[in-house]
């Protein structure tokens, strides 16, 4: 018993006081921002592994944009990372960052399904889906729970079954193998239910977009509530993104 | 002998390793693994060749350091005898080469799919079509759990055939992650796309993947690394296995419901983690590893902080291990759960951790050292009793061993790198094969280009290929309350397995 108290006191306090303010340590990759230098835009989008960067005027599509920092590295005047994790939208427009705007990414409020937050605004229980996810978002997600992120205080829970779900969160790019699952999975959390999209792999198909063993008409025919970009999603990029969604 | 003999991260042209008929390749393959404990089967795989089929096949030997490689050409519809049927360790490697392309073989024990690939040779068999093993009994229920799971995991079928509470048998079916990273690496043609494939094979284990790949494609492209690239990698490696070890002690905790353990060891692993992101931008590390050059040359700034983080760290790690070794009610549910015995895993092939459980000795940083290991005389942590309790020793063991070799690298840092960027041209008609020790356990990349220096093949093996079987045995005869715990102490992967 004294040792175990012992083992309490040792672990101080370790939850971070305010997760709507919180800073990132060292040089995250958080939102890219992209300057309004000239450079070799043939070169700029041919770097790209995900097809993330388009011209005229330049952006980068959060929605495919792995993190990998390669556009970074070749045209460093042009393009860097920023620490914001504030990345994640209910618009799929809204991941496009163009060059010379340099704001964070928000919600569109228009377009808030207005029973999301009358709902689940005190408690929102949700369903992972690991749809062909390479383990790096659901380690993220399980990390939302633990003792640093606490989600849990916003009521924001992820629970075992989809009988007991309000949504389902779908990480990976949705092999044809899981497409199945999926879908029964989603038919088999009651209504009013909502999708959310976490990591770059969910949203466009990431790395995998155009592989002939992935299937993605479940995110075709489905409307998304939430997309939460990263590779993989932070969890603070995640926790205020929901709560941003439930109007907390 | 037939075959060539290679070293770790040694590329040779393709047309040395001999082509030998089929049953002489198989008598020899056998040969060389029977009542050899030093020798396992490293990787086993075909790759078309107009009507005909390429198999290869790579015998690692730990005591001599080296991979033995020799190869058969055989026709796309033969029915041959199995290697499976007098070595078991082979059985996912031809089930596997049976699935792509249609081999049948007259005497293999369990020829059933792997992972359904999208290019499988029998379209007609789809996955909710998996032939499950069945029991027939009246008295005995079958149990089915997934492909999605309870918690916040992959996805995976498991059907348990039980009596009463007690696991008689267990199937495990995978295949529901595939999303054709093999095909991708030959169909995505720029570095920076296979980089991120490679990274994102398995999120849980992105140094042991990439570096593998980087390792490879450097020795097809006939780069040497510079010291400083070495000692980072090396460095990389370490850290990953102290994170993704202490963040399954705390899900070993979560699994006998000790909620101490768990919310310690679940802290425990955010500022290992955090240092990640620290160095290179990523919590997993994502973006650290590149073939050709090294994007973030560690320094001594970073190295104060790793200090600083690691000295923390450890009492409070040293402390909790304590603790989960002194109660009676974590060590009645860690101790003679999930057993297997050494002629189990040396006959099904296993690797990593799960084979050190329990006296086999595998592991890539002594028996084929890259990196740094060489100097850091690696000595790997062998265990005796092969249940739970021993994968949470190890792991716990492991973790100071690591803290311990980075506090060795560090008080001696190579100046930065000083070559610049490279982008390796690849040499035509050559095969290459890399292993890392990642922390699971063997992981193996291998490639062959054509004569154009164009991927003509790329290979890609984690260790949780091999080390799936032994999850199914060790669980038999334990009562299915015990499964989570079991299954969290290895700790799989799916979608390495599923490519
Ligand atoms: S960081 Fe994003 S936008 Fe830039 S090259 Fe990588 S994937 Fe493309």
């Amino acid at each position: 018993m004294l040792k175990t108290v012992k083992i309490l006191y040792h672990q101080g306090k370790q939850f971070i006081p305010d997760l709507r303010k919180a800073r990132v340590p060292g040089i995250f990759t958080g939102r890219p921002e992209i300057s309004l230098a000239k450079v070799d835009e043939k070169a700029l989008i041919n770097c790209c592994p995900t097809g993330a960067i388009t011209a005229a005027p330049v952006s980068i599509d959060l929605g495919k944009c792995t993190f990998c920092s390669e556009c970074v590295r070749l045209f460093p005047g042009k393009v860097r990372f920023t620490t914001d994790y504030r990345m994640a939208t209910n618009e799929r427009n809204r991941l496009i960052i163009k060059e010379g705007i340099n704001v964070s990414v928000t919600l569109n409020p228009e377009i808030i399904r207005k029973e999301i937050h009358k709902l689940f605004g005190g408690s929102l229980k949700l369903r992972q889906v690991s749809a062909a996810g390479d383990n790096s978002c659901e380690l993220e997600l399980n990390a939302c729970g633990n003792v640093n992120f606490d989600m849990g205080r916003y009521g924001i829970e992820f629970v075992a079954s989809p009988r007991h779900a309000d949504g389902i969160v779908i990480t990976g790019p949705i092999s044809k193998n899981m497409a199945g699952p999926l879908q029964m999975t989603y038919d088999a959390t009651p209504s009013p239910k909502i999708i959310i999209l976490a990591g770059t792999d969910a949203i466009s198909g990431g790395i995998f977009a155009g592989s002939a063993a992935i299937d993605r008409s479940f995110i075709e025919k489905n409307h998304i509530d939430l997309y939460v970009p990263g590779n993989p999603v932070h969890p603070l990029a995640f926790i205020n993104g929901v709560a941003d969604l439930l109007g907390i | 002998m037939s075959y060539i003999t290679i070293s770790n991260n040694q590329s040779v042209p393709s047309g040395t390793i001999p082509v030998m008929e089929y049953s002489q390749f198989l008598d020899m393959m056998i040969a060389l693994t029977d009542n050899h404990p030093e020798r396992h089967c490293v990787l086993y795989f075909g790759y078309r060749e107009k009507d005909s089929v390429h198999l290869i096949c790579c015998i690692a030997d730990d005591l001599q350091h080296t991979i033995m490689i020799s190869s058969s050409v055989v026709k796309k519809e033969s029915v041959l005898n199995s290697f499976s049927a007098r070595n078991i360790s082979f059985e996912k490697f031809e089930r596997e080469i049976h699935e792509n392309f249609g081999i049948g073989y007259t005497d293999h024990p369990w020829l059933k799919p792997v992972r359904y690939p999208e290019n499988r040779a029998d379209r007609s068999s789809v996955i909710s079509g998996y032939p499950f093993f069945s029991i027939g009994s009246e008295e005995l229920h079958e149990v089915g759990v997934g492909p999605v799971h309870a918690g916040i995991i992959e996805p995976g079928h498991f059907r348990f055939v039980c009596n009463g509470e007690q696991i008689l048998h267990l199937e495990i079916q995978l295949g529901y992650q595939h999303r054709g990273v093999e095909q991708l690496f030959l169909d995505r043609k720029k570095l920076i796309e296979r980089t991120t494939l490679a990274e994102s094979i398995a999120g849980d284990s992105v140094i042991g993947h990439t570096t593998a790949f980087s390792y490879l494609w450097e020795s097809l492209g006939g780069i040497v690394q510079d010291e400083e690239t070495l000692f980072s990698r090396t460095l990389a490696q370490e850290i990953e296995r102290i994170a993704i070890h202490t963040g399954d002690l705390s899900g070993i905790c979560t699994d006998v419901a000790y909620q101490l353990g768990s919310s310690v060891f679940g802290r425990l692993r955010t500022p290992i983690i955090n240092f990640f992101q620290e160095w290179c931008g990523n919590r997993l590390s994502k973006g650290l590893i590149r073939a050709g050059y090294n994007p973030f040359p560690f320094n001594r700034e970073l190295a104060g902080r790793l200090i600083e983080i690691l000295d923390a760290f450890e009492p409070d790690f040293i402390e909790m291990c304590a603790d989960i070794s002194r109660l009676p009610s974590t060590l009645s549910r860690f101790e003679r759960t999930g057993m297997l015995k050494y002629e189990q895993l040396l006959s099904i092939g296993t690797v990593g951790m799960s084979a050190r459980m329990h006296t086999l000795d595998r592991d890539i940083r002594a028996s084929h050292p890259y990196g740094i290991y060489s100097s850091l005389n690696h000595i790997p942590v062998i265990k005796h009793h092969g249940d739970v309790y021993s994968r949470v020793q190890i792991r716990k063991e492991e973790v100071l061993q690591s803290i311990g070799y980075i506090r060795t690298m560090l008080k001696k840092i190579p100046e930065s790198a000083t070559s610049g960027r490279i982008d390796p041209v690849l040499k035509p008609s050559t095969f290459g094969i890399s292993l890392t020790e990642g922390w699971r356990g063997e992981i193996c990349h291998a490639a062959i280009t054509d004569e154009n220096g164009e991927l003509l093949i790329y290979k890609v093996k984690d260790p949780s290929f091999h080390n799936w079987l032994a999850l199914a045995l060790a669980v038999r005869n334990n009562e299915i309350s015990d499964f989570p715990v079991s299954n969290k102490s290895f700790d799989l992967s799916y979608c390495g397995h599923d490519l």
